[in-house]
């Protein structure tokens, strides 16, 4: 029986909202999260992923519920904690523009603590590993985003956390970057059962590639949680039809009314105009009446294709909509 | 990766106290790293106050008013650079942290707050009493400003005392500006100007004629006025400690008062921070 690393007991965190609404970021959310996994918490933004985490890493304080890291309760023994965690969040750069890298990394060891022979160590090895050796003496605010995310990631490491918080770590990176990132991660993780990754991220094939389980989080709930396998195999007959459309999504009026649509996510390029249907079916004999209305309505319909179902067809048949609506839904709230 | 990471793993967790020292030491190496690798913002500070000391100098020589009016001036010259640097980069900076990211990182760190604020108070000494030193000797000799070091003790315990109360106003300021939750420039702005006034930088508030007696002790309450008054009566009038026995007490006043003070605020700033979930905005 693996030891538990994570657990969240009815955790509840609530927000002041315009006009003295209470808006609430999460809901009863229940985890238990064991040594040794990569947990992924997937869900657009403002679904309460990163309220999750600054709890989980005692950045917040939870309105309702208990929340354990390690063995430690995140607010009664939150000083105890902090020496057996670390928090790197995508798209943020701490640390001090003027210092080089290697400076920048040895000032945060010593927020742990390190004596400066393992600090400097530590900090070789992270830069050989993360191959940004050559950059050490090289200032931060001269080094380009992809290397200041390394660098934030190497900063993560530097007290060798038992259970490491990365939120959205690939947010803006090239695809070879994240890449490496990815596997680097999953190594550290592989390398020692004693080490625990919890990673929030949007970005449903980095869940499906990195993540042991899979929490599918939407508007501060838990809507599932499983194995991404598992997540997928729910599905059962349930298929996702990709459409390509030529002319606006707006006339075609709300696809889930047809008996069998399960749920409908779209993006649109705008310069081409080409409208992408992700249409989460019963049955695929609806299709055709699906397609009926987009021509009725004046659209093209370019061409149809199935694919193998993944997280994001999870999302869709579980809230009935894909990301880009959720966040843009979230936003107009 | 983890077994690079477990061969160069400390024998044991450090103490607190290590932890917190060692975190203290560094935030204040990265003020004076920082300062030397820009050499050229020292050069313009030093420059600057030397510009306004230079221009009261020449007025108070139109005036024909005594030699040791020069001595003020230069004496409120260079603690000017202590209190910029207190609001700044003392009072301002967790605002600036935040922004960065680096507050977040503080938090989750196992170290109290209170050691980053001395680390930058430490470091923000250092830098300060360079540039202050530069000021004080460059100005008294371009000047001619006659300054008396008969009791390099007193003048010592003074400046120290004046130094601790105005840098642990600065980390009760550190506190505050974040729970105010504007701008921070636009706060340290509002506090530049009036402080220069009231503490007087330029002439000397104690026994001013033109100033009411109402407003001589308002301004005592700002221990700069003190700590400023004190180290003129011994730089430039040769007074010995048993001469400003009230200055020595109200500096020690300030101390004890405003460094619990300022552990308090940051424990509240940081309460409040995790309850309202402040930490996380941004350009709040």
């Amino acid at each position: 029986m693996p030891e538990l690393s994570i657990e969240t007991v009815d955790l509840t965190r609530t927000f002041k909202g315009p006009s003295n609404t209470t808006v609430k970021a999460l809901d009863r959310v229940n985890i238990r999260v064991n040594q040794g996994e990569i947990f992924g918490l997937l869900g657009p933004n403002g679904a309460g992923k990163t309220t999750l985490i600054k709890i989980l890493t005692t950045l917040l304080l939870p309105t309702e519920g208990d929340a354990y890291v390690a063995g430690f309760h995140v607010v009664k023994q939150a000083s105890e904690l902090r020496s057996f965690i670390n928090l790197v969040s995508g798209g943020e750069t701490p640390g001090y523009g003027i210092l080089t890298t290697r400076e920048n990394l040895w000032f945060f060891s010593q927020l742990y603590g390190l004596p400066r022979s393992i600090a400097n160590l530590r900090i070789k090895e992270l830069m050989d590993k993360l191959q940004f050796a050559e950059y050490a003496s090289t200032r931060m605010h001269k080094l380009s985003s992809g290397y200041k995310q390394r660098l934030n990631l190497a900063r993560g490491f530097i007290n060798d956390p038992k259970v490491l918080f990365l939120d959205e770590p690939t947010l803006g990176l090239d695809v070879l970057s994240a890449k490496n990132l990815r596997q680097f991660v999953k190594d550290w993780v592989r390398n020692d059962t004693e080490k625990t990754l919890l990673l929030t991220t949007h970005y449903m094939a980095e869940a499906e590639e990195m993540c042991d389980r899979v929490a599918i989080i939407d508007q501060g709930k838990i809507v599932a949680l499983d194995t991404p396998e598992s997540l997928k195999n729910k599905l059962e007959r349930r298929r996702t039809v990709k459409l390509e459309v030529r002319g606006s999504s707006s006339k075609f009026g709300d696809l889930k009314q047809f008996s069998g649509v399960l749920g409908v996510s779209q993006s649109q390029d705008i310069q081409s105009e080409i409208s992408t249907l992700k249409v989460l079916v019963e049955d695929e004999s609806v299709i055709s009446e699906v397609i009926s209305r987009i021509s009725q309505s004046g659209s093209k319909v370019i061409s149809v294709s199935k694919t193998e179902p993944t997280l994001e067809d999870v999302y869709i048949s579980l809230v009935g909509r894909g990301f880009e609506e959720s966040e843009a839904q979230s936003t107009t709230q | 990766m983890a077994e690079v990471l477990r061969k160069v793993k400390p024998k044991a967790q450090p103490s607190e106290i290590s932890r917190n020292l060692r975190a203290a030491y560094a935030r204040a190496w990265v003020r004076v790293k920082a300062t030397k690798k820009e050499p050229l913002w020292a050069i313009a500070e030093i420059t600057i106050p030397l510009i306004s000391v230079g221009a009261y100098v020449f007025l108070y020589r139109a005036l024909n008013a005594p030699p040791s009016f020069a001595s003020f001036v230069v004496i409120g010259g260079t603690v000017i650079a202590f209190w910029a640097n207190v609001l700044w980069n003392m009072s301002a900076q967790f605002y600036w942290e935040k922004e960065t990211g680096n507050l977040e990182m503080y938090f989750v760190a196992p170290i109290s707050t209170m050691a980053v604020l001395l680390g930058m108070a430490l470091g923000g000494i250092i830098n300060t009493s360079t540039r202050a030193l530069s000021i004080l000797i460059i100005g008294s000799y371009v000047f001619q400003a006659p300054l008396h070091l008969s009791d390099p003790i007193a003048a010592l315990i003074v400046f120290i005392l004046t130094i601790i109360s105005l840098y642990a106003l600065g980390m009760l300021f550190a506190s505050l500006f974040m729970l105010y939750g504007r701008e921070a420039w636009h706060t340290a702005n509002l506090l530049q100007e009036p402080v220069y006034f009231f503490s007087g930088f330029f002439f000397p508030i104690t026994g001013n004629r033109f100033f009411p007696f109402a407003i001589q002790v308002a301004a005592s309450l700002i221990p700069l006025t003190v700590g400023l008054d004190a180290i003129r009566r011994v730089l430039v009038l040769g007074a010995g400690l048993n001469q400003i026995p009230l200055h020595v007490l109200g500096l020690v006043a300030f101390v004890s008062v405003l460094l619990p003070l300022s552990k308090k605020g940051l424990d509240f700033m940081e309460r409040l921070a995790k309850k309202e979930g402040r930490l996380t905005l941004r350009w709040q």
